[in-house]
């Protein structure tokens, strides 16, 4: 079990959250500029690294707080918790 | 009964307190202290298991954890499978069996199965009962080669727990390593948790007679626990095993506590920031023929038996050894009185101070044991000179092995540290620690009590400096000499033509040389896809005492170094672990409870049928009256909706309130539909999609205000579509100003519904007007009903006039209560979610789940028009553009005539062209018992189905294919003049 460090709530067990997948950029105001080969890449590609990746997740039983943290997919070792960062992909 | 074996002194076991217990159907004695083990020894019984595969006579090989041959089964309240028969301490009434033989070890009906061992080697199986099919002898293999039976029912009394805990320090052991480290660290002050899996602490050192300080070894033990005792920053657990370490330094521990009987385990999930790993050794076996008879014996076992349980497991001892530790042994055997008659060491040499026991032991030097005798207990070996080849028989009753000591590496394995061989110790050792984490003592390779004691001070100095704290110097204690550890490995003896099919590598899993050999000759030649294909070191025991000797048979095989062979990945649990200590006390109804409504226990005592309808609310399913069977119930309901009136509870519906200066921006953004032209208290339903264009959920937003909305929601769907809104305001639009607040619980709801729906609101008594234009349909009023503050939605689930009546959760029974007695001059019916179900299909509204199946859109629901072409942007709309530009025919929703009026399809049951065994073009999504039509109905979702009304389809059943007419998916009020009445 993942020992997570909520912005608000500080480090809690995994069981309170909800894995929110990879981090991605915040939907674009206006899709009209976007071609559709890259709205279907933002859509349906996850970044899949073995190493560190930015993750969303939600402090659903705590504080509620969705977040941004870095977490290495081998290791487990997560750290720059809730900077809000996101993934530009 | 005699305990003919037990010593006259000496011992941990309370000799005043005599326990009786039966074991396979017989009745025994032993003392409170013992194990299992310890008292059938005690008792002179030496068979007690029945080998897995080939049904071979077995005894007990070791003394605790690492037991890999005498397996027990535990009878009665307390049914519990596959224990290590030297883990179970004997209690008043206990009742054990062996597993894998029947009717008992001495006369098992399957033992035939060893005179065929040589027809059933490795893979055997896999390649033999391949055609037709391993399913047809499944059964019956599985009833020879096993282990204990699983119980049929759970645990009849006591519970399960779990407690979580942080640290500073975790040390796992009390042998004398940790010891040493926890009186170390404990005097720094630090929060430590000290875990040991023996009665007492002490582990190797219990009952030795070494001395350290000047004073026996137990003395030593009493005298540091009692120290320790007097920090109150040191917590302490015996008889609890750590099995398993997790990320970030997570070690989960298995406690099971004697003083409190009712409590089966209490499992503790510590976090700590630092783990020292003081798990000591484990002695591994030696590889000959016939070297699994019942009275072959690890050597250690020998000496904690005698030491520990004061208990002699052999009249005649011999020891067969490849290090020097055999030696401590039979001196510890000398101590207590008893004669060793001989040693048989492979090495050609050893040391003077190693060597000396007593004038009467042989010890024979460059010797090994070639096999043994004896059947149901050993009674002599065959020893040869590995010089000359000259060999002899030696008579014995009891033979100890010692193959080497293997550090247990177990948890810093699991917490993914790296092994390194010892080529000086023939073994594998902690290398570099991938957490916080530290093996010390033995468990780090340091096998005389020296350097333990050295080890584990440097390392608590370390742990110290690392924490930034310290505590005063303490000094090495001094203890009686002793010799170093040497040790020559010897993977293998080579005996006459066949031994290796009769010299086991893996005892539990009756694994042999030959095994091993066949493997690599087959190309099976990593460790891991050895162990696969022979199942070497799998099991209960996970070849605790087995597996470095089958890395040493592969790498001898292979002409390689064992370091280059490498292990086996260490799995967690480090010990078998109750499925109950898993779960502890989060049960499925506590871990997950059902939600209730406030009409529950109304409905229970009415004679509601209650299940799970999705999200664990717990909601009736049909209200049987006496006699009626399951599709009267449902007819009868169904009829009362459309004919005259009935209800139901909505409560479940996931209801949110929305607020704020974007909170139209927001539903915009959600749904497909516009809304902004929305009034206040009216309504629109709407389709809610994720960003992928798929369907997420439907349901009715009501304006209450301005920057004002109260959304309705699916009941399964109510968690995911808060997930989904919760992420995308937080997220992607954190600088909107709009809240989100689930009011699901907080509001109930009443809903009425059918023809005589108003009549039933009107002698309720409102105070508004409920007069179809004065309150029409897909607007709310906020009044009283039947004096109870409400808020009442003129929306309809059932395509009949409904009013929604929607009030505080504390005042849903009394609501309830007060329609029944107003409904009884109307023959108010309660409905339950099958009607409810019967009457939306009917009607063909989608339900989710059924129609709305994750590959749906609303164009293939024929929703086109829900699709606003007004709006620049919602989520899901550019998904659909790009999937529809494919322009592929979707399968798309439609009704189903049956030919036969009284045939009842499965739902999703595959449609196919014209019946026939091809790939499905569709498959039936929902059928029902229309109450309108007297028939039966049902809804598709068919390829390109819009087109194909009027035409047939054919459903492709498990006994026949029905054919069926497609229409349109709407079988009653196709224009909907019933609900908006």
């Amino acid at each position: 079990m993942l020992n997570i460090p909520c912005p608000y709530c500080g480090n809690r067990n995994e069981s309170e959250f909800i894995h929110g997948g990879p981090a991605k950029a915040a939907r674009p105001e206006d899709l009209a500029e976007i071609p559709d080969a890259d709205w279907v890449h933002y859509l349906t590609v996850p970044r899949n690294v073995v190493g560190p990746i930015n993750e969303f997740w939600w402090h659903v039983k705590g504080c509620g707080k969705w977040f941004t943290l870095t977490r290495n997919t081998l290791t487990h070792e997560i750290n720059d918790s809730g900077q809000g960062c996101t993934d530009g992909d | 009964m005699g305990t003919e074996m037990r010593l006259a002194k000496g011992g941990r076991i309370d000799r005043k307190k005599p326990i009786r217990f039966q074991f396979n159907n017989r009745f025994w004695s032993g003392f409170e202290g013992d194990t299992l083990a310890s008292a059938l020894l005690a008792n002179h019984v030496c068979l007690t298991a029945r080998s897995f595969k080939y049904h071979r006579p077995r005894g007990i090989m070791g003394v605790g954890i690492e037991e890999p041959s005498s397996l027990v089964e535990l009878v009665g309240d307390e049914s519990c499978g596959n224990l290590p028969i030297t883990t179970v301490p004997i209690k008043e009434g206990l009742k054990a069996k062996s597993v894998n033989c029947w009717p008992s070890p001495e006369r098992d009906l399957m033992s035939i199965a060893q005179l065929f061992s040589g027809l059933i080697p490795a893979a055997f199986y896999y390649k033999t009962f391949k055609w037709p099919n391993w399913h047809l002898f499944e059964p019956s293999i599985r009833r020879a080669a096993g282990l204990a039976e699983a119980p049929v029912r759970p645990i009849s009394a006591g519970h399960y727990e779990t407690r979580h805990d942080h640290y500073d320090v975790l040390i796992v052991g009390a042998g004398v390593a940790g010891l040493t480290a926890a009186l170390r660290i404990a005097s720094a002050g630090l929060r430590t948790l000290i875990v040991d899996d023996g009665p007492e602490p002490g582990g190797m050192l219990i009952g030795q007679s070494i001395e350290i300080e000047g004073s026996p070894a137990d003395q030593w033990i009493a005298g540091t626990v009692d120290e320790l005792s007097g920090y109150d920053n040191v917590a302490w657990l015996q008889n609890a095993t750590a099995w398993g370490y997790r990320e970030q330094n997570l070690v989960i521990i298995a406690e099971k506590n004697p003083d409190q009987p009712m409590l089966h385990i209490r499992t503790h999930r510590i976090r700590a920031g630092k783990v020292i790993i003081a798990t000591g050794a484990i002695e591994r076996s030696l590889v000959f023929s016939h070297n699994d008879r019942p009275g072959i014996m690890m050597s250690s076992a020998i000496g904690t038996y005698v030491t520990r349980y004061a208990v002699k497991p052999g009249n005649r001892i011999a020891l067969f050894t490849n290090n020097s530790s055999a030696y401590s042994v039979a001196r510890e055997l000398s101590v207590a009185g008893i004669k060793v008659a001989a040693i048989i060491d492979s090495r050609l040499q050893i040391g003077d101070a190693e060597g000396f026991i007593d004038d009467e032991t042989r010890i024979l030097t460059g010797h090994e044991v070639t096999t043994t005798f004896g059947r149901s207990r050993i009674r002599g070996i065959r020893v040869r000179d590995r010089t000359t080849g000259a060999s002899q028989r030696i008579d014995c009753d009891l033979l100890g092995v010692s193959g080497g000591w293997n550090p247990t590496t177990h948890l810093f394995s699991q917490s993914r540290g790296k092994l390194e061989y010892d080529s000086d110790l023939e073994a594998f050792v902690p290398g570099v620690a991938a957490q916080d984490c530290i093996c010390i003592g033995s468990a780090a390779g340091k096998f005389t009590l020296k350097s333990c004691m050295e080890d584990a001070l440097l390392n608590a100095q370390s742990v110290l400096r690392q924490l930034d704290t310290s505590a005063p110097a303490s000094l090495i204690p001094s203890c009686s000499p002793e010799p170093e550890y040497a040790i020559q490995a010897l993977w293998s003896v080579r005996g006459k033509s066949g031994y290796e099919s009769r010299s086991f590598v893996d005892i539990q899993n009756d694994v042999t040389l030959a095994d091993i050999q066949l493997a690599i000759r087959e190309g099976f030649d990593s460790v891991e896809h050895v162990k696969r294909y022979t199942t070497a070191g799998m099991g209960i025991d996970q070849g605790k005492t087995g597996n470095i000797n089958v890395i040493g048979a592969i790498s001898a095989q292979l002409g390689v170094l064992p370091q280059d062979t490498g292990t086996t990945t260490f799995r967690s649990p480090f010990v078998p672990v109750d499925f109950g200590s898993l779960a502890g006390n989060r049960e499925q109804s506590v871990s997950l409870p059902y939600r209730h409504t406030p009409i529950t226990q109304w409905n229970r005592e009415y004679g509601a049928c209650m299940y799970e309808a999705g999200a664990r609310w717990q909601r009736p399913g049909y209200y049987p009256r006496p006699g009626e069977s399951f599709q009267q119930t449902v007819n009868r309901e169904c009829e009362a909706v459309r004919y005259h009136v009935g209800i139901y509870d909505g409560s479940p519906l996931g209801k949110f309130e929305i607020k704020g200066n974007n909170a139209l921006q927001l539903i915009e953004l959600l749904y497909t539909r516009s809304f902004s032209s929305l009034k206040n208290g009216m309504g629109r339903y709407g389709i809610m999609l994720t960003d992928d264009g798929l369907i997420l959920d439907d349901g009715i937003t009501f304006k209450l205000g301005e920057n004002h909305y109260l959304m309705s929601t699916s009941t399964v769907h109510a968690d995911e579509v808060y997930r989904h809104i919760e992420m995308l305001l937080q997220i992607h639009r954190p600088q909107w100003d709009v809240r989100i607040t689930p009011v699901t619980t907080q509001w109930s709801n009443a809903t009425i519904c059918g023809p005589m729906a108003r009549e039933l609101m009107a002698a309720l008594g409102t105070d508004f007007d409920i007069d179809s234009e004065a309150f029409p349909f897909m607007t709310m009023r906020q009044g009283n009903v039947a004096g109870i503050p409400a808020r009442i939605f003129r929306v309809s689930f059932t395509g009949e006039l409904s009013f929604e009546i929607n009030v505080w959760s504390r005042h849903a029974l009394e609501l309830w209560k007060k329609i029944m007695q107003a409904g009884k001059a109307f023959d108010l019916t309660p409905i339950g979610s099958e009607a409810n179900h019967v009457l939306r299909v009917e009607k063909g509204f989608l339900s989710l789940g059924h129609e709305v199946d994750g590959t749906a859109d609303p164009y293939d629901l024929g929703m086109g028009w829900i699709m606003s072409r007004a709006k620049a942007d919602y989520l899901g709309r550019r998904a659909i553009k790009i999937r529809r530009s494919a322009e592929q025919p979707r399968r798309e929703m439609v009704g189903l005539l049956m030919d036969d009026k009284d045939k009842m399809v499965d739902e999703n049951a595959p449609i196919t062209p014209e019946g026939k065994p091809l790939p499905s073009e569709g498959f039936v999504s929902a059928c029902v018992w229309s109450v309108v039509h007297n028939r039966s109905i049902a809804l598709a979702l068919l390829s390109n189905g819009r087109n194909r009304i009027g035409q047939k389809a054919f459903i492709r059943m498990k006994q026949e294919v029905v054919q069926a007419e497609i229409v349109e998916p709407c079988f009653h009020d196709p224009e909907g003049q019933r609900l908006r009445s």
